[in-house]
């Protein structure tokens, strides 16, 4: 499968170029919008991420998966990130983590989302929900569907 | 206690991430004062300030400033980085500033460019926070359309999920596109490079607390706090505690008032067991130790702890501090970035020897073998990460040693 940036990332490229001192510092702009892209960032991404940010494959593949954020495989649920650090731990991520664990989602251990004062807390699609409860759980997946 | 708003004091306006409710609040105020000083004039009003760094570290913020090259001549452009990596477990602060007063940031980040002769700031925030992201982005567009950026570029760099970024040498590495990974320090002070570019990093509410200060002189910042920490914090609060939150106070404010006063005490009446001063990685101390602590560098650094982010983890009577140390460790070996053997193995192994002891599974040689390891990591690694996690472990040891015994 080929991969090619949609004129609108290209346009974007060209205009954060003007903005950094090199084009290496491109890496993690364009490897996010092969996220929002495709989804996930395959080798061909890679390479041509390499093309554009002057770098060789490899830096840019050993780059992306230092990175926890970045999917290197297409994601066939939703992701919902559940932060299991300390704050939300005290205030019932267990919970959380046992309910979601039974519905059909791909559920990634979170550090710390930044959302310690209204814990426990999930993260999907960039979205921080919080004060979380069983119930309202499902309340919010319910209305994401 | 003294309510004191110094960078939360638009905080509650309804809109305040608006550049009209802004400037209807006296937002970018200070950018007509500034023509009336030369850079190194206001580099002298942060140093008579004694503006310390409020990213976890304290160090004197006008310091780190003078580093910079002066003559503007200077072949390679200066840079300004932005940390707002926020990843300090118990810290949320940069996060209310972003969202709730985007534009104080936006007018400290030009008084600093200024200041240090850069043209060109990079806000370089953690990847999760793409929510505040946007609200940041949009005052900056805003800012970009008034006008008030034709001196001075600001570029937001997103990271994508990597604690150790927010160590300014690994911000630096992540922001030219490689793996975060700290840089050996050097031997002499000098700034920080970017791309071989001299280049400041500083906090997010150390760049917002910059327009306050110019605009009413050192004094009026000294006016709160201590003689060795003065000014504010915004101080914040989480786990078991009725009102958790961000609320700024000056230092030196006692701790148990602070907790009390704004926070509405311990959650559901209890008493408190524990407490985390400043993110996970300032060590822990016990309710006797906090009883009459106040907050404010020194005092924690007397009892061999620190101040850290300022951001408090409440922990009450009935809380495991076994399991707790064990959330810790699992972090820390999460987000060990690997390049030094110490701490890529360490983190390792002192998660699965917590482990094993909260498991039951444990014997008196794993507590000494656990003190052994965390030995092991203090002071021979290239970042600070592994000495933090060994002098955590040892934090928990001293002062709970029954309750891991009890668990063997
Ligand atoms: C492991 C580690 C993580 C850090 N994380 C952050 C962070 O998330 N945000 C931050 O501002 N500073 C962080 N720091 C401190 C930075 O290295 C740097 O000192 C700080 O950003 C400087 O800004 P300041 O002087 O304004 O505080 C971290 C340091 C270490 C060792
Ligand atoms: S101490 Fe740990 S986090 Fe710091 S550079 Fe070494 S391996 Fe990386
Ligand atoms: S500990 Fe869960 S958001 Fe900070």
């Amino acid at each position: 499968m080929s991969f090619t940036f949609s004129n609108e990332n290209l346009l974007k490229i060209e205009a954060l170029k003007k903005r950094y001192p090199s084009p290496k510092a491109l890496t993690l702009p364009c490897l996010w919008m092969v996220e929002y892209q495709e989804g996930y960032i395959s080798m061909d991404a890679i390479e041509e991420i390499a093309i554009h940010t002057d770098t060789p494959p490899m830096e840019v593949y050993r780059v992306a998966t230092f990175y926890t954020m970045f999917h290197l495989e297409p994601q066939d649920k939703r992701t919902v990130q559940v932060c299991k650090t300390l704050s939300c731990k005290l205030c019932g991520s267990d919970e959380i983590l046992a309910h979601l664990n039974k519905k059909d989602l791909n559920i990634v251990h979170a550090e710390c989302l930044g959302s310690c004062g209204t814990a426990p807390v999930m993260q999907i699609d960039d979205v921080n929900y919080e004060n979380l409860t069983i119930e309202n759980v499902d309340e919010i997946l319910k209305a994401l569907k | 206690m003294r309510e004191c708003k110094i960078v939360s004091r638009k905080f509650d306006l309804k809109n305040s991430f608006t550049l009209t409710v802004s400037q209807a609040h006296g937002g970018y105020k200070t950018l007509k004062k500034l023509k009336e000083y030369s850079p190194v004039e206001i580099i002298h009003i942060i140093k008579d300030a004694n503006l310390r760094g409020k990213g976890g570290g304290g160090a004197p913020v006008a310091g780190k400033w003078e580093l910079m090259p002066q003559d503007q001549e200077h072949d390679k452009p200066s840079f300004l980085a932005v940390n707002c990596d926020e990843s300090e477990p118990g810290t949320f602060k940069d996060r209310q500033i972003i969202s709730k007063d985007p534009h104080l940031l936006i007018e400290g980040i030009l008084i600093t460019c200024y200041a240090i002769g850069a043209k060109h700031a990079y806000i370089y925030i953690r990847g999760e926070y793409h929510q505040y992201q946007k609200i940041l982005q949009a005052a900056i567009d805003e800012a970009y359309e008034a006008g008030l950026l034709d001196a001075c570029d600001i570029t937001i760099h997103r990271g994508a999920g990597a604690y150790i970024c927010g160590e300014k040498s690994a911000l630096l590495e992540s922001m030219e596109g490689k793996r975060g990974h700290p840089r050996l320090k050097p031997k002499q002070k000098e700034p920080e490079w970017y791309f071989g570019h001299p280049t400041l990093v500083n906090n997010v509410e150390t760049i917002s607390t910059v327009p306050f200060i110019v605009e009413n002189g050192a004094d009026a910042y000294r006016a709160y706090g201590t003689e060795q920490s003065p000014g504010t914090l915004l101080f914040a609060m989480s786990g078991h505690v009725e009102k958790p939150g961000v609320y700024e106070a000056e230092f030196g404010t006692s701790m148990m008032e602070y907790i009390n006063h704004y926070g509405g005490g311990i959650k559901n009446g209890k008493r408190l067991k524990a407490l985390i001063p400043g993110g996970v990685s300032c060590g822990v101390l016990t309710a006797e130790e906090v009883e009459n602590l106040t907050l404010d560098y020194e005092a924690l650094r007397s009892i061999g702890s620190s101040l850290g982010t300022g951001g408090m983890i409440i922990m009450d009577e009935d809380t495991c501090m076994v399991s707790v140390l064990k959330n810790i460790l699992e972090f820390y070996h999460e987000e060990s970035c690997g390049q030094c053997t110490p701490c890529r193995e360490g983190t390792g192994w002192v998660d699965k020897l917590v482990g094993k002891i909260l498991d039951k599974r444990g014997s008196k040689e794993d507590i000494d073998k656990l003190l052994e390891v965390a030995d092991t990591m203090n002071g021979k690694t290239i970042c600070v990460f592994a000495p933090s996690v060994s002098k955590v472990i040892v934090s928990f040891i001293e002062r709970f040693r029954d309750e891991f015994e009890e668990a063997l």
